[in-house]
């Protein structure tokens, strides 16, 4: 395996800060009940800032994570949701892009988010290519907290540097 | 979509970073420089929010031991200057070089140093940490291979000082670190006495920098401080040698720091374990000092080294000067190094040899007007030390000479005041061996 991390990639600070804006509806794919579990952190942390967000497990379909119903599949999702966040292995993702494609007008999807460490080329052209904005190898909680100042309180490197009162919300 | 990449490389200057990084205006009051949060403690929203930030499920503060808004900022900005991902500030140097050391090591873990080091961090190493059961090997850095030959099953780190403290000597860092990678271990480099704004260790192949922010960061001798900052770019999942990073943390619930939080897992595991648990936290007000200090660092690191410079080719030229150890003269061995890692030049803390040997060094250090004699570096003041007489003195003579420190030696830390005053009282005070 390699010693290094891969190299990271870049998102400007103004793509991601739209993307925070302008969804407000999130269908989790690998949300996990464990609450000491990465995506729960997660799910958590997006719900306190106001987003609603939709567990998509098919292991736990039909109970509840965080006061949400677990779907099996995005197609099963009774409503809209703006984004898709992946809590899967980089090739599970190229799958998931798969079936996210067919529902982008019925459930309005404009962008897939893969999470830390999750990547996968082929599936990111893909979806580009139907129109979606793809991000990869980050974590909306940590770009949240980034854009917001709140990463910042554990000392780690915003790259933010303005002359301007900090938001602390969208 | 744009997509390049760029790495972690902020695109703001350094000076620039110097003064801003970490510290936009408070989102309150609008105040300007970074207030001094004079508070032990947060309060909580509601019962969810504290199990919350108890949990790490959320981001905020609630005891100042672990974090505090005027510490954070400083950390920021250390982890901004060297290209770092994050960083955990603490109480001293050597404070973070324990947080460093207990986040990765298990008792009877081993890693190897550089022999060329400031002597507390030897002793730290060699006595203290060994009671803890982390054991040392000391090796001559000027052969790298030294470093592969040391390596044992049990090795969990490498620790150099790319400027050594005391003085004059570079180490070349490039092979060391190919060493530790190919180990699979991280290499922990202290950065003190070239500050950020000299070198960056991270580009080099450092994986943890640390520093004292006691002397060049604060600048100006008044506040004890230390800080650790990680790359983000080393794979701690890549063999089974840190478990403390990628097995579950039972005093978190089983969390799994690496996997969680990913490149700044290092930083919340020190933070949030070796922090918290020994509490060698650094107070705001140092925090406050370390920030304003920070904000002139460049321009203070320039004139350091004009001063030190000035000040080593007045020693060479001197007939009371046996030699003179600075790795900007090029008569200094180490030269072509420091031309490579330290382009703008390789700080102002170094030895020379004085005629009359133990005697000689009392009496000049004695007889200074203008530098100050004491046992500190990195100040606006220029310093003087005669390590035989004072910090090495109960040593043998054998284990004086082993650390670099024999009866002849005088370490200087050479300050921003006018070169020529400097001169004339080293002068004078040389003048008083004959
Ligand atoms: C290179 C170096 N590292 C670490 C330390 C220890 O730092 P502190 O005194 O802040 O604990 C010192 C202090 O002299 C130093 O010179």
């Amino acid at each position: 395996m390699a010693s290094k991390r891969p190299h990271s990639l870049f998102y400007p600070d103004e793509m991601i800060l739209n993307i925070l804006q302008k969804v407000r509806t999130i269908a989790m794919v690998g949300a996990s009940p464990n609450w000491v579990r990465p995506s729960n952190f997660v799910m958590k942390y997006l719900q306190q800032k106001g987003y609603q967000v939709i567990p998509v497990n098919p292991g736990y379909a039909g109970k509840e994570i965080l006061g949400e119903t677990v779907y099996s599949s995005l197609s099963e999702v009774p409503q809209t949701f703006q984004m898709v966040d992946i809590f899967r292995n980089s090739i599970a993702a190229k799958e998931i892009v798969g079936q996210t494609i067919p529902l982008i007008d019925e459930k309005k999807i404009q962008v897939v988010w893969m999470q830390l460490g999750v990547r996968n080329a082929s599936a990111c052209m893909e979806g580009e290519l139907a129109g979606l904005e793809i991000v990869m190898d980050r974590c909306p909680k940590i770009e949240y907290g980034r854009l917001f100042g709140e990463l910042s309180w554990g000392g780690i490197n915003s790259g933010i540097i303005s002359s301007k009162r900090r938001r602390l919300r969208i | 979509m744009k997509k390049k990449d760029t790495g972690l490389q902020p695109p703001y200057g350094f000076e620039t970073r110097s003064i801003h990084a970490g510290a936009t205006p408070d989102p309150y009051t609008g105040a300007r420089s970074t207030p001094i949060y004079q508070t032990t403690a947060y309060v909580f929203d509601d019962v969810e929010h504290a199990s919350d930030l108890f949990n790490l499920q959320t981001f905020g503060f609630i005891y100042s031991r672990l974090n505090n808004p005027t510490v954070s900022v400083l950390e920021e900005r250390i982890a901004s200057l060297e290209n770092g991902r994050a960083c955990v500030c603490a109480s001293s140097g050597h404070a973070a070089q324990f947080l460093v050391f207990f986040t990765i090591m298990e008792p009877g873990d081993h890693f190897i140093a550089s022999s060329n080091l400031y002597g507390g961090s030897i002793t730290q190493f060699g006595e203290s940490f060994r009671r803890l059961g982390w054991n040392c090997t000391f090796v001559n850095p000027q052969n790298p291979d030294n470093f592969k030959k040391a390596l044992t099953p049990k090795t969990k780190a490498v620790f150099i000082e790319i400027l050594a403290n005391p003085g004059g000597i570079v180490v070349d860092v490039e092979p060391i670190a190919a060493i530790a990678h190919e180990a699979g271990i991280p290499l922990i480099v202290d950065n003190t006495l070239a500050t950020p704004f000299l070198c960056q260790p991270i580009k080099w192949g450092a994986d943890i920098v640390v520093h004292s922010t006691t002397k060049f960061l604060s600048g100006h001798g008044n506040s004890m401080g230390g800080a650790l900052v990680e790359s983000g770019k080393f794979n701690w999942n890549q063999n089974d040698k840190f478990p403390t990073m990628t097995s579950p943390d039972t005093a978190y619930h089983g969390l799994n720091f690496y996997e969680t939080f990913g490149d700044f897992g290092f930083c919340m595991k020190a933070r949030a374990v070796a922090l918290r648990d020994f509490g060698p936290s650094m107070s705001p007000v140092n925090a406050f000092m370390t920030i304003s200090g920070i904000e002139t660092l460049p321009i203070r690191m320039l004139r350091h080294v004009e001063n030190a410079t000035v000040i080593a080719e007045f020693l060479e030229s001197h007939k009371s000067v046996e030699w003179v150890s600075y790795a900007g003269l090029k008569s200094s061995p180490y030269n072509t190094l420091a031309r490579k890692y330290l382009p703008q030049g390789p700080g102002s803390v170094f030895t020379f040899g004085v005629k009359g040997g133990y005697d000689g060094g009392v009496r000049l250090v004695e007889n200074v007007k203008l530098f100050s004699h004491l046992a500190n570096i990195g100040d606006t003041r220029s310093l003087i030390l005669h390590p035989a007489s004072t910090t090495h003195r109960q040593l043998s003579d054998e284990q004086r000479i082993n650390a670099g420190t024999e009866p002849d030696v005088i370490r200087l830390s050479v300050g921003l005041e006018t070169a020529n005053d400097l001169i004339t009282d080293l002068d004078q005070a040389l003048d008083s061996l004959k």
